[in-house]
């Protein structure tokens, strides 16, 4: 028994070295700051609201340049299967007719612009990389989708970029055309600050400061990196507290029938 | 089997057919005899062989909806994670399913270790094992690249260029391993080909492995021999139920990682799609590959001014699974268990300790220091530990240790002296 808790310990701290040991960017990785969300834990859920801000926040603030392509706009209504940002049907058809897509070829042969609908994903800002790149000096602008889980920290990670441009040390050598942000790995980052003091208006007269503007901005992004997280979590307590009866119950059936050799 | 089953018309119509159900009592039922002292180390074979199933089952689910071309992969796996009922479950079961697949058998590798359950006369059933952990880390590598994502390509790229080392015909391997230049859609689906593959081929050498164990048995925490039938039980219920329960643990801990850390054990760089323009900063494989990461990098100089450091650190790195199939024949100890074996005892835990070291610094820069020392310099010595502990130690332990002496029985510590009347024991082979 010692030694399996002996054991148990051994493996723990060898995890937890492998996870402490496993940051993306190693030799330049900027500790991150971290947040607590409401989707954090056991119980954690989605808070709508901040969802609704953050998608506005994207629409204005971030569309223009990166691309969210593996959200549809039907997963923002409450009716899709993971109850999306709440939105009623009406709501997110209103939203997709703010973006057109290029659809065809038509009956011409030639491809032609229309107004998003729900089934439609998020379309790219730029037709390719190249266009992407030349209109931005050079870097491409990432796609967001997933980008709460493309990098270590995750929603902490992109509330701390947000928030971390600020003038360089004296002693740092800026590179011209990138700007200094305190949590890029290297510090030098080809984005210009993208949030500033009332930016956007929300609809629902939260102060848009840059700091509100950011946590709303990660929080929507980790639902877009990850629209079933809800469901995940739901299913998992459900699931462990199954398995941690049955398991009990197991246990006692084990111990009744070894009980005549004990 | 009581009469009441085997009586009942329809089992003895289909039993004088095909001879099932008296093939399954004698396999894991109440004819199969089982030493009565196995501990939950023992738990581990079982639980191998239920992840083995549950990745089978989710790769197949998972493979009706991968798409395996290289403009394709990344998106068909986010489809599955949004779009597909329940794909996110399948996905996250598959991925945390191959890590508790390789935390269950370097348990069961490691009980192996300790208890000498590779002596005679079960050497040859530990060299299925060692054939089935390189299948393993086969079949895993191959499916770690099928996401296409930034470390699936680089890891591909890194591994694959490894064949370059060996001599003469190593850049010939490569162009046709890669079935291109470099890696590409042809190494993608032939990647996936073969990893839909090798598992039913896993699967085979699992039925040899335990074929194999039903002959002379399983070894037990004593190390030694059954005398008589008094030292051992039926498989059912005693160690049916015991597995039930030791899985029921298992799942509890697998579903934590499912449902609340689904990512803890991944790399975030894989959820970025592929770049053969950029290389990621810090290219690193999955958790369970860090050790021999680390043996491979650890050879950073020309070994006797012939070897190159490439080929070098591939002889090592797979000779580090290869030691494994003579281990039967560099221990000479004719004890068994460790628990006989006080200094035998003391040099696994180093051992245990190495190569969890190895794992640590396998996850770390090649160029980079921990504790002011070059993690080259660690990874070596740890390097020369791990094949010394084989090649050194214990065959010098063979011949110096002094074992404890063996009790006279598997039955003597249970039965003598427990102060309960001779009739309250279970009859062998049948439960009370």
């Amino acid at each position: 028994m010692n030694k399996l808790i002996a054991c148990a310990g051994a493996l723990l701290v060898g995890l937890a070295s492998f996870g402490a040991a496993a940051p993306v960017r190693a030799a330049e990785a900027v500790a991150i700051p971290s947040q607590s969300w409401s989707f954090d834990g056991i119980f954690g859920t989605f808070d709508r609201a901040a969802l609704q801000r953050g998608l506005q926040v994207y629409n204005e603030a971030c569309s223009a340049c990166h691309g969210l392509g593996y959200v549809a706009f039907r997963n923002l209504g409450r009716d899709d299967a993971h109850g999306g940002l709440g939105y009623s049907e009406d709501e997110v058809k209103a939203i997709a007719a703010l973006y057109s897509v290029v659809d065809g070829p038509d009956d011409d042969g030639e491809m032609f612009e229309r107004e998003a609908i729900p089934s439609d994903r998020f379309p790219q800002p730029f037709p390719n990389d190249k266009a992407a790149a030349a209109a931005n000096g050079g870097a491409v602008p990432p796609d967001l989708s997933l980008m709460a889980k493309a990098r270590a920290g995750g929603p902490d990670y992109i509330y701390a970029l947000m928030t971390g441009y600020e003038d360089p040390p004296a002693d740092f050598e800026m590179t011209e055309g990138l700007n200094y942000n305190r949590y890029f790995a290297g510090h030098q980052i080809a984005m210009a600050q993208p949030l500033f003091d009332d930016a956007v208006e929300f609809a629902d007269g939260t102060p848009a400061t840059v700091d509100q503007m950011a946590r709303d901005v990660s929080h929507f992004l980790m639902w877009a990196a990850e629209p079933t997280l809800e469901t995940r979590k739901q299913t998992g307590l459900k699931v462990l507290l199954f398995l941690i009866v049955f398991t009990g119950l197991l246990y006692a059936v084990k111990r009744k029938v070894w009980a005549d050799l004990h | 089997m009581s009469n009441g089953f085997m009586g009942n018309p329809v089992v003895r119509w289909i039993e004088y057919r095909l001879p099932i159900f008296s093939f399954i009592d004698h396999s894991v039922g109440s004819q199969y005899p089982t030493p009565r002292n196995l501990s939950y180390w023992w738990n581990f074979g079982s639980l191998a062989g239920i992840a083995l199933v549950i990745m089978i089952v989710t790769g197949i689910m998972l493979a009706m909806q991968y798409t395996p071309h290289v403009d394709h992969a990344f998106d068909s796996v986010e489809r599955i994670m949004r779009d597909v009922n329940d794909g996110w479950l399948l996905r996250y079961l598959h991925a945390n399913g191959a890590s508790f697949f390789f935390i269950v058998v370097y348990i069961h590798i490691f009980r192996g270790l300790y208890y000498g359950s590779y002596k005679a006369p079960r050497e040859l059933l530990w060299m299925l094992g060692v054939v089935i952990l390189l299948l393993m880390m086969a079949t895993a590598f191959m499916g770690y690249v099928l996401p296409w994502g930034q470390m699936s390509f680089w890891a591909a790229t890194v591994i694959t260029n490894l064949f370059s080392a060996i001599p003469l015909i190593g850049e010939g391997i490569v162009t046709w391993l890669w079935g291109g230049f470099s890696v590409d859609n042809p190494t993608l689906n032939r990647f996936y080909a073969l990893h839909y593959l090798l598992p039913f081929v896993i699967f085979g050498v699992v039925v040899v492995h335990i074929w194999a164990l039903h002959v002379h048995g399983s070894n037990n925490p004593l190390g030694i021999d059954a005398k008589g039938p008094q030292d051992k039980i039926p498989f059912h219920p005693y160690y049916t139920v015991k597995d039930l329960f030791g899985l029921g643990v298992f799942l509890i801990f697998y579903a934590a990682f499912v449902f609340y850390a689904p990512n803890y054990m991944g790399h975030p760089d894989n959820y970025i799609p592929a770049n053969p323009l950029n290389t990621p900063p810090h290219i690193v494989p999955e958790w369970y590959f860090l050790p021999y990461y680390a043996i491979l990098r650890a050879i950073d100089f020309d070994f006797l001014w012939i070897v190159p450091a490439k080929l070098g650190g591939v002889i090592l790195m797979f000779g580090s699974i290869l030691v494994l199939f003579v281990l039967p024949w560099l221990d000479r100890s004719p004890v068994r268990s460790a628990r006989f074996r006080p200094l035998y005892k003391q040099f696994f835990w180093v051992f245990a300790a190495v190569c969890v070291l190895l794992g640590i610094m396998g996850a770390k820069t090649a160029d980079g220091h921990t504790f002011g020392i070059a993690n080259v310099v660690i990874s070596q010595i740890a390097t020369f530990y791990y094949f010394a502990h084989f090649l050194i130690i214990i065959p010098l332990l063979g011949i110096f240790e002094r074992p404890k002496p063996l009790p006279t029985s598997i039955g003597e510590p249970v039965l003598k002296g427990g102060g309960m009347p001779a009739g309250a024991t279970a009859k062998p082979m049948e439960k009370a």
